[in-house]
């Protein structure tokens, strides 16, 4: 191992990973948090991908970042960067403002020439000084020159060998960290099995890399991480996309319904579509329908035919959804359908994170249409709540909306690849043979209020469902005043019913605390680590944060109403504050809101907080 | 053959018919339940998806599986049926408004995809639900509350939209033609892919005698030609009209004038790949006589068997996989112990 002399312990570290789209900073970054993960250190990871798929190389439209947050009590990808890599001037000067004034900063001296400068818009040819970064510890190295030596005798042309940089960079971190760089030979040998020639160059240009901080001691001081705890088990890196789109998987086999997905594709949801459709292996159906309406459509038809069927989008598509939605609705079919939210209204910002459709999930439709809305609130725990999405519409015979964002479906976190053992059986209400005599469409089971299912093929269960108001016994069409308002009860309180199987609220952080912080969804890891942050400092902080919100949870009021000062924090102008404040008699909670297409910073959130605890 | 125990009383819901008396549609909704008996597919297997409009409230009055849906999108729904269990026979039922106006996206995608569903389009060129309106099939000019000074705008021809969308089935027929109608229900029906039979319909209300011109008894003879593969395009009262080619166009001849005999008339090939032809006989009209029946009927791979083969393909490549976890346990993966 690296014989220098002062090993710094720390808690947790956040890395930014930056350069243009083809340095491959994006699989550094993910290879690094696996690195990290495997030693034990919690992660969180995000990538900050640029709007324009190929904008030109070298320009500040071009850079393409992934934030990697590793160590101890990690739950958000980290504010600010403690350590920035830095491929080209243009990354320098875009992560200018991600990173912390003290921090080290890992540059390609070779990209610093006249011609990478003037792209870059640099007006001097000292970038550390115009930029103000006076105070970091700048680790320069001419990473191009050395690869380009490293591979002289390849049998590889120079654009390829180029495309080994990032390999040096991640041996130099290796390095850094005190990662045995074995661990990291072994993951690419993983990665790259396939290509024996890009696995050599690749591994000779890490261990280079590593050499090469050992040798010249690049830092005055190497590090190590702090590793927790964690639950034995197998575990992988996964995005909240992929957790969402195995989520559905793993209730399809639960419920042992053929799992179908209708999907057009939209950012940032595209990629449960991909991840669905390459698993055929797993018997799943998709279409790539011809728009967002016919995505959630042929969900519809699938439904019907007996199928756990899915839609999947973002809040322009959900618009365009929602009439469909509501056929299910009337219809009384089971439907899941997840927005990944993104920044609006109309096409708004496609790529960055927001929570503003919660009302269009909610309230988005046309009559009086209740429906399941759950949220998830980490890249891991989409699994979950995909898995609960489906048993509550397949058991409820209702379309569930269930939220995610761009924040946690393109980040990452470690998660432990579950034992299906540990959950529950999934039910879908179908008709019994003994039914055939009485049974009518909308004849409901007495204890939850949903109707049964009758998949076509199942013999003589015939019957007609439809958009159209119909009869509550006989099923018939009916404009009937008194059964419409008697329907329009039943449904209302099938929704309503579902707080019964849904967990209770729960408190996080100091129970008698004198400021209550509620959030719901993806902003779980600022929020909690902002309440831990302030507790350690001694303040009374606690957390009510919400996976469920229609129906609520039924220790809602009662929870809330404990606390003087509750403050509804979201990625929006306040919308479940509203939503709230309409559910709960009597309750004024304060609102901390951000609409800049960004995910809160811990720090924000801290500040703020004090200054009401300070009241 | 199976032996086949239905009658058209199980295809028959309790439901009350409540379209208005003279309509088209009764007829129409008559043939099909006489279809679906005579191809002996049971009602448990059989599912019927329809959009708005009248021609729509269809599913209600057949005793099968059946959803009525929204404006314009049974396609979709009857694609997701039949993708999630391509056993059903699935028929969709729609309207010149419902299919070609909101539903033209998921109408010619369906077409494209050749997804075996079974598409009776009720072609009555007239919104009735909401009370006449002119519709995407309406002739230029037509008179109705939504164009008092007439339409400036050009229908569109179900049998050429079907072409341009590389529609493998194409069929036509009258609502006072019960035969043909039940005729070519049953072709396609018994079509593999998307099958689009369009059904000339009276309103009696909103647009009385839309049709009349050819389906009066007095003139459909001699206005129509009702084609069969694999006979010659014979038509007329006298039976002595017949169709030929001229340069790149059909023209109409008299057997016995000008020498002509009846080998010069063209014989009717459905089954013809190449879809030239069949675009000149879907579009036919003026001095040309409409085409009834199967005009054009060409296999080709399903989308529904396509999905179906391709998950099965996938599966035998990876044996080893077959629940979630075997899968998940195939990623990049670390221990903690």
């Amino acid at each position: 191992m690296a014989d220098t002399a002062k090993v710094t312990s720390l808690e947790k570290v956040v890395i930014r990973f930056s350069g243009d789209s083809g340095d491959g900073m994006q699989l550094t970054g993910s290879l690094f948090s696996n690195l990290s993960a495997i030693s034990g250190n919690e992660i969180s990871t995000f990538p900050d991908y640029p709007a324009e798929i190929r904008a030109p190389q070298g320009t500040l439209g071009g850079v393409s970042g992934y934030q990697v947050h590793v160590g101890k009590k990690v739950y958000t990808p980290g504010d600010l960067a403690d350590i920035l890599i830095a491929m080209n001037p243009a990354a320098l000067k875009v992560n200018k403002k991600h990173i912390k004034p003290n921090a080290i900063i890992i540059i390609d001296e070779d990209a610093f020439d006249e011609s990478g400068m003037t792209k870059a818009g640099y007006k001097t040819n000292d970038p550390i000084a115009e930029l103000g970064l006076g105070a970091a510890q700048i680790i320069g190295a001419r990473i191009t020159t050395m690869v380009k030596a490293s591979l002289a005798d390849s049998e590889m042309d120079n654009k390829s060998i180029l495309r080994c940089k990032n390999m040096f960079s991640l041996g130099l971190l290796c390095w850094l960290f005190n990662i045995p760089v074995d661990n990291a030979m072994h993951l690419l040998e993983n990665k790259f099995k396939k290509k024996p020639t890009i696995l050599k160059a690749n591994l000779k240009v890490l261990v280079d890399g590593f050499n090469y901080g050992s040798n010249t001691h690049a830092s005055v001081s190497t590090y190590h991480i702090d590793s927790t705890e964690k639950q034995k088990g197998t575990y992988t890196d996964v995005k909240g996309n992929q957790a969402t789109a195995w989520g559905l998987i793993a209730a399809s086999e639960k419920s042992g319904l053929p799992l179908f997905l209708g999907s057009y594709p939209i950012t940032p949801a595209t990629e449960i579509l991909h991840e669905l459709s390459a698993r055929k292996d797993l018997g799943v159906k998709t279409v790539q329908a011809e728009d967002e309406i016919a995505g959630v459509c042929t969900a519809i038809g699938a439904s019907f035919a007996g199928s756990l069927a899915a839609t999947s989008t973002s809040g322009p598509g959900l618009a365009l959804k929602s009439e469909a939605i509501n056929l299910a609705i009337m219809a009384e079919l089971p439907l899941v359908v997840i927005d990944v939210q993104r920044g609006g209204p109309s096409t708004g910002l496609p790529t960055k994170t927001e929570q503003t459709d919660l009302w269009q999930a909610i309230y988005g439709r046309n009559g009086e249409s209740p429906c399941v809305v759950i949220a998830a609130s980490t890249p891991a725990d989409c699994f979950d709540f995909a898995f609960i999405a489906s048993k509550l519409a397949v058991e409820h015979m209702t379309p569930a909306i269930l939220l995610s964002d761009a924040f946690i479906a393109n980040g990452s976190s470690a998660w432990r690849i579950p034992n299906m053992d540990d959950y529950p059986a999934i039910h879908p209400p179908f008709v019994s043979e003994d039914m055939k005599s009485y049974w009518k469409p909308y004849f409901r089971n007495p204890e939850n209020g949903s109707r049964y299912w009758a998949i076509p093929g199942t013999e003589g269960f015939a019957h007609r469902v439809g958009g159209l108001e119909k009869d509550n016994k006989t099923g018939a069409i009916s404009t009937e005043p008194k059964n419409h308002q008697l329907m329009t009860n039943l449904r209302q309180a099938k929704i309503d019913n579902i707080a019964h199987v849904i967990p209770e609220l729960k408190i996080q952080g100091n129970p008698d605390a004198d400021l209550l912080v509620v959030g719901w969804g993806g902003t779980f890891g600022h929020l909690y680590s902002a309440v831990e942050a302030l507790n350690a400092e001694g303040e009374k902080v606690a957390l009510a944060h919400f996976n469920y919100i229609n129906p609520l949870p039924k220790n809602t009021a009662e929870v809330l109403t404990k606390y003087k000062k509750i403050i509804v924090c979201e990625l929006n102008n306040g919308q479940f504050a509203g939503y709230l404040r309409s559910k709960i008699d009597g309750i004024t909670p304060l609102k901390y809101n951000k609409v800049e297409g960004q995910p809160f910073l811990v720090q924000e959130l801290v500040d703020h907080f004090k200054t009401l605890l300070d009241d | 053959m199976e032996t086949n125990n239905y009658t058209i009383k199980d295809f028959k819901s309790d439901q009350d018919v409540r379209w208005c008396p003279g309509c088209g549609d009764h007829a129409i909704l008559n043939s099909i339940q006489k279809a679906m008996t005579e191809l002996g597919i049971s009602p448990d297997q059989t599912a019927v998806i329809s959009g708005i409009g009248c021609s729509s409230r269809f599913p209600y009055y057949v005793n099968t599986y059946g959803m009525h849906t929204i404006h314009g999108r049974a396609t979709a729904i009857a694609t997701g049926v039949k993708t999630a269990n391509p056993e059903l026979t699935v028929w969709q039922v729609t309207g010149d408004g419902d299919c070609l106006a909101i539903g033209g996206n998921h109408f010619i995608h369906a077409l494209r995809r050749n997804i075996d569903l079974n598409i009776v389009l009720f072609n009555n060129e007239i919104y009735g639900l909401t009370k006449g309106q002119y519709s995407p099939t309406s002739k230029r000019g037509f008179i109705s509350k939504s164009s008092p000074y007439g339409t400036v705008e050009d229908p569109f021809r179900p049998a050429e939209l079907t072409f341009g969308a590389r529609g493998n089935f194409f069929a036509r027929t009258l609502d006072v033609d019960l035969k043909t109608t039940q005729d070519v229900l049953i072709q396609a029906a018994k079509h593999k892919g998307t099958s689009v039979v369009e059904a000339l319909v009276n309103c009696v209300i909103f647009n009385n005698g839309t049709h009349s011109a050819i389906s009066d008894k007095e003139f459909r003879a001699d206005r129509t030609i009702i084609l069969k593969h694999g006979e010659p395009m014979i038509y007329g009262k006298d039976r002595n009209k017949g169709l030929v080619i001229e340069g790149f166009n059909l023209k109409s001849i008299t057997i016995g004038e000008n020498g002509m005999t009846e080998k010069d008339i063209l014989v009717h090939d459905a089954k013809c790949e190449d879809r030239t032809l069949h675009f000149k006989l879907g579009t036919m009209s003026g001095d040309l006589p409409v085409a009834l029946g199967v005009i054009r009927d060409v296999e080709a791979p399903t989308y529904d068997r396509e999905v179906e083969k391709q998950v099965k393909d996938v599966q035998e490549k990876h044996p080893q996989i077959h629940k979630l976890e075997d899968f998940l346990r195939t990623l990049e993966t670390w221990e903690i112990k």
